[in-house]
């Protein structure tokens, strides 16, 4: 179990300098610090005075080293629209993008567990054919489409919603909240339901294929054998046995969650991580574009790191084994 | 060829087909909407290119049943005056080109990748699958993302747009490969396994020539499910990136370009310029999934699960 | 009485049409009394001893027949007072004890829910009979292995577990699904020899579904041999493997090794069962039957009374009284 720790965590630091090495070498390609530091007014001979200064005469890998030193202490490099550290005007941005994340994940579970629960214990039941069909148109609708769609229907056509921004927010000092607010709430609900528009159906499919899969096995006739009762054998004996494939699947589906922030984030205006990687690359602010590359990758690798821990805790025939 | 013709007409695949219903109209829907955007040119009432024909004084006129709408436009026009009947079209024709050349793409990328990794297996194999597994947490939609965003930088937006047909089919080729690559691996480890390729090596045979016979119609039914949902998602990332702006431009819109275009106009009404081209683009996701559907349950291999 | 099955028929709803699995079958058997379910695979033995707890998988279904368990009839039941049998006084033991624990679970918790379902008992009764029969099945340190997974022991104690699943409600009737087939043959007879000494000492009935004649010679009161859904031939164990009438058993005796004819080929019986969908004319066995004549190839033989008290065999060419 410890080993599992061990080396799922050195894994993880494996790709963390992967990533940073291509985040490097887009800078190292693209970036240009000079001008981030001082502008487009000054003199070449300036320039290059300071580029020396930089060392950015130095080899590749020397470059590579130093901005991972930096990377590890926190310095992500300067972004030179926000005139402010990189990682500073990100982590300014990073809840409204959690939060975000975090209500289009409830949205996700508690819609898909019964729902994907029920259409596979009932497989005949004309409810379950209707939300399959429309499991099916929903994976169809791009999520930028679902996005334009409500805003059309619930702020333009209707007002009852606001269609951009986060409204009022309330600061708890370290993190600024519009889940404790009712404005805050109100400005939530549509990129939340757009964000969720895509993976809500595909974890219905996904649910209902492993849990009918699942409920074929000899230990679920065994269970029945043993006269116990319906709810006792869905619930426990079966969709505990569901989860641990979804979990698997889940810990991928949160990265295209974040691609999908992107989109919607986009469409609501919604301050968030997606807005500013989009404003990133519409400004050329390369320093900005790989900072959030590196902050989505850890995010990332961090997330899955912990998503294969859980797994392991939940499957007692890894945990003793020790393998994945 | 005639052989071949008629083994397919008695095949399991075509009696399967023409059993089910939701198989034939979206397989008829689909084919109508491929003929239709491939026979743009000759249809579609105005050319969305032709610079000199389009006229601004004709833009945001609403589709021909509502009080302003005109004649000559059956859908309205968009924000530059031209025909969105006729730039449909023309969207939808870049549209599945791309798509289909973007997995076309992936699937030689991927299945060349897989090949190697199965082949050789040890080092090479698992720097490759855990490639496959980075690229896959990021998600392809992300990793377009970020390679496309990495294009326009280099390129410059101009560059870019010049290019972007082809820049897109390569984006969306590079971020998707790694699900084909691992069906292919999973194939060749299978053969691998077989007693035949044992036998072969022990008496100093090589087994390579044997094995790839065996590999390709082993790996046929999985590739071909794992295409039918790839254009599907081909379709939608390049439209997610069009309607980022990092794919089309305007002057040659796709279906997620021109909803982008009309986003701006959306607000004030004028719902049109968005909404026909999202209707055209989600059916046209919307059948080539049931039709993926359709194919998985019928080939039902095994495919490679997480 | 305990169990009494008349004219059982079990049917598949399949898309080329309905199948008949099991063709009006019927046996008894008294309380403590065990009883051997014999036949090839696919003769639809398995199918008879699901069949009584209605555990048939879709598209199998009952289409006729009374099952009577204790006076009750099971068939007429519904799903919730079934549930109060299953488990409680008819237990299971499944063929494959690899599947047939929950992998998730610990032995404990897929152990007490059974009589924490059908009586009143709190966590700490429970665990203690649990205990109790995972000691009783002989698992070494019960205490310790009750909170365990089962992947964590060996196919053989998982079988032990299985087991003591069925035991631990002291049912009236345990019906064993090949028990022993997916076992190592050295613990193979371990298992028989614990699954025998139980029935004998809590007085259980139990319905031993196996395709080994050997194994049932040894374990059981009376045989029933079964071939293409039917009964083909019942009597008491010593009837049937000694005065064996129907030509089927005849031909699943001498397949047997035996000691007198040490080096000598084994018997089989040439040909094979034939396929449910294609069920040949008059006798199901005529096609490999070696005394066959016309009459055998026109007409269907019902079970007929042999020489002996209740022994029974569906062949013209019975010994008759």
């Amino acid at each position: 179990m410890f080993a599992f720790i061990i080396r799922r965590t050195i894994q993880a630091i494996l790709v963390m300098l992967i990533i940073s090495l291509i985040g490097f070498s887009i800078k190292h390609q693209f970036g240009d610090p000079v001008r981030d530091l001082l502008g487009v007014s000054v003199s070449e001979a300036e320039r290059e005075a300071l580029r020396k200064k930089l060392g950015l005469r130095d080899p590749f890998f020397t470059q590579y080293f130093r901005f991972l030193k930096n990377a590890v202490k926190g310095d992500l490099g300067f972004s030179f629209f926000y005139k402010k550290p990189a990682l500073e005007v990100i982590l300014k941005k990073t809840p409204a993008t959690i939060e975000l994340v975090f209500a289009s994940s409830l949205i996700i579970i508690l819609g898909s567990v019964p729902i994907g629960i029920f259409a596979a214990i009932r497989p005949q039941h004309w409810l379950t054919k209707v939300f399959m069909g429309l499991s099916l148109i929903g994976v169809s609708i791009p999520v930028f489409l679902t996005a334009i769609m409500l805003i059309y229907i619930f702020a333009v056509t209707l007002h009852w919603l606001p269609s951009y921004g986060r409204g009022d927010l309330l600061d708890l000092g370290f993190w600024q909240t519009g889940l404790l607010t009712l404005d805050g709430l109100s400005h939530l609900i549509m990129p939340a339901t757009a964000l969720s528009s895509i993976m809500l159906p595909l974890f219905i499919r996904l649910i209902r294929s492993e849990m009918m899969e699942v409920l074929q096995a000899e230990y679920i006739k065994f269970a029945w054998a043993k006269g116990l009762k319906r709810i006792r054998i869905w619930f426990v004996h079966a969709f505990k046995n569901t989860l641990l494939p979804v979990i698997t699947v889940g810990g991928v589906q949160l990265g295209i969650m974040i691609a999908f922030t992107i989109l919607t984030e986009t469409v609501f205006q919604w301050p968030g991580l997606g807005f500013l990687f989009l404003e990133a690359v519409q400004r050329a602010d390369t320093t900005l574009l790989v900072a959030y590359l590196i902050v989505v990758g850890a995010f990332f690798v961090i997330t899955n790191t912990v998503v294969d821990i859980i797994y392991v805790f939940i499957n007692p025939m890894v945990r003793i084994t020790g393998k994945a | 060829m005639k052989e071949a013709w008629l083994q397919f007409k008695s095949s399991f695949f075509l009696y399967s087909f023409l059993r089910d219903p939701v198989a034939i109209v979206s397989f008829l829907i689909f084919l109508v909407l491929v003929i239709l955007s491939f026979l743009a040119p000759a249809i579609a009432p105005h050319d969305p290119y032709d610079l000199a024909a389009i006229d601004i004084m004709d833009a945001e006129l609403p589709p021909v049943w509502m009080a302003e709408g005109e004649n000559r436009f059956l859908l309205g026009t968009d924000g530059q005056g031209r025909d969105l009947y006729s730039t449909i079209l023309y969207g939808m024709r870049t549209s599945i080109i791309i798509g289909i050349l973007a997995v076309l793409l992936q699937a030689f990328l991927g299945i060349c990748i897989g090949l190697i990794a199965g082949y050789f297996g040890g080092l090479v194999d698992n720097f490759l699958m855990r490639l496959a597994d980075i690229q896959l947490s990021f998600s392809t939609l992300l990793v377009a993302i970020i390679i496309g965003a990495l294009f326009q930088t280099a390129f410059g937006v101009e560059k870019y747009e010049d290019f972007s047909l082809i820049l897109l089919i390569i984006i969306i080729g590079i971020a998707e490969w790694p699900q084909y690559a691992r069906t292919m691996r999973a194939s060749v480890l299978a053969e691998r396994k077989k007693e035949y390729v044992e036998a072969a090596r022990v008496i100093g045979l090589k087994s390579g020539r044997i094995m790839w016979r065996h590999i390709f119609p082993n790996a046929l039914s999985p590739i071909l499910v794992i295409s039918t949902v790839q254009v599907a998602n081909a379709v939608m990332s390049e439209a997610a990136l069009s309607f980022l702006g990092l794919g089309m431009p305007i002057t040659k819109p796709s279906l997620g370009a021109l909803i982008n275009a009309g986003f701006e106009y959306f607000i004030s009404g004028i719902w049109w310029i968005t909404a026909f081209p999202g209707f055209v683009l989600v059916i046209l996701i919307f059948v080539i999934n049931l039709l993926g559907d359709w194919v998985r349950d019928v080939l039902n291999p095994k495919l490679y699960k997480h | 009485m305990l169990l009494d099955v008349k004219n059982l028929e079990v049917t598949f709803a399949l898309r080329s049409g309905p199948v008949q699995a099991i063709r009006n079958i019927s046996f008894s058997l008294d309380r403590g009394e065990r009883l051997g379910l014999v036949g090839e695979s696919g003769a639809g033995k398995s199918v008879a001893g699901f069949s009584i707890l209605n555990l048939i998988s879709q598209p199998g279904f009952i289409s006729g027949g009374e099952i009577f368990f204790e006076g009750k009839n099971l068939i007429k039941m519904s799903e919730k007072e079934l549930n109060t049998i299953r488990g409680d006084r008819i237990s299971m033991i499944f063929q494959d004890p690899m599947m047939t624990l929950n992998p998730v679970l610990t032995l404990g918790t897929q152990m007490t829910e059974i009589v924490r379902t059908h009586h009143k008992l709190s966590k700490k009764e429970a665990r203690s009979l649990a205990i109790e029969t995972l000691r009783q099945v002989h698992i070494p340190t019960p205490e310790k292995r009750i909170d365990q997974y089962p992947h964590e022991l060996s196919g053989g104690m998982r079988q032990r577990v299985v087991i003591a699943c069925a035991l631990i409600s002291k049912p009236a009737l345990i019906i064993a699904d090949e028990p022993t087939t997916a076992l190592d043959v050295t613990i193979q007879a371990e298992i028989m020899d614990l699954l025998l000494e139980l029935c004998e000492s809590e007085n259980m009935g139990l319905i031993l579904i196996t395709h080994d004649l050997s194994v049932v010679a040894q374990m059981t009161d009376r045989i029933a041999v079964m071939y293409a859904g039917k009964i083909v031939e019942i009597g008491k164990t010593q009837q049937v493997i000694r005065e064996s009438q129907h030509p089927y058993t005849q031909g699943l005796l001498k397949a047997l090794p035996q000691k007198r004819f040490i080096g000598k080929r084994l018997n089989q019986i040439d040909g094979s069962m034939p396929s449910l969908l294609s069920m040949p004319t008059g006798c199901s066995f005529h096609p490999r039957c070696p005394i066959l004549d016309d009459r055998c190839r026109a007409e269907r033989p019902s079970l007929q009374d042999c020489r002996l008290e209740g022994h029974q065999a569906a062949c013209f060419k019975v010994e008759g009284k």
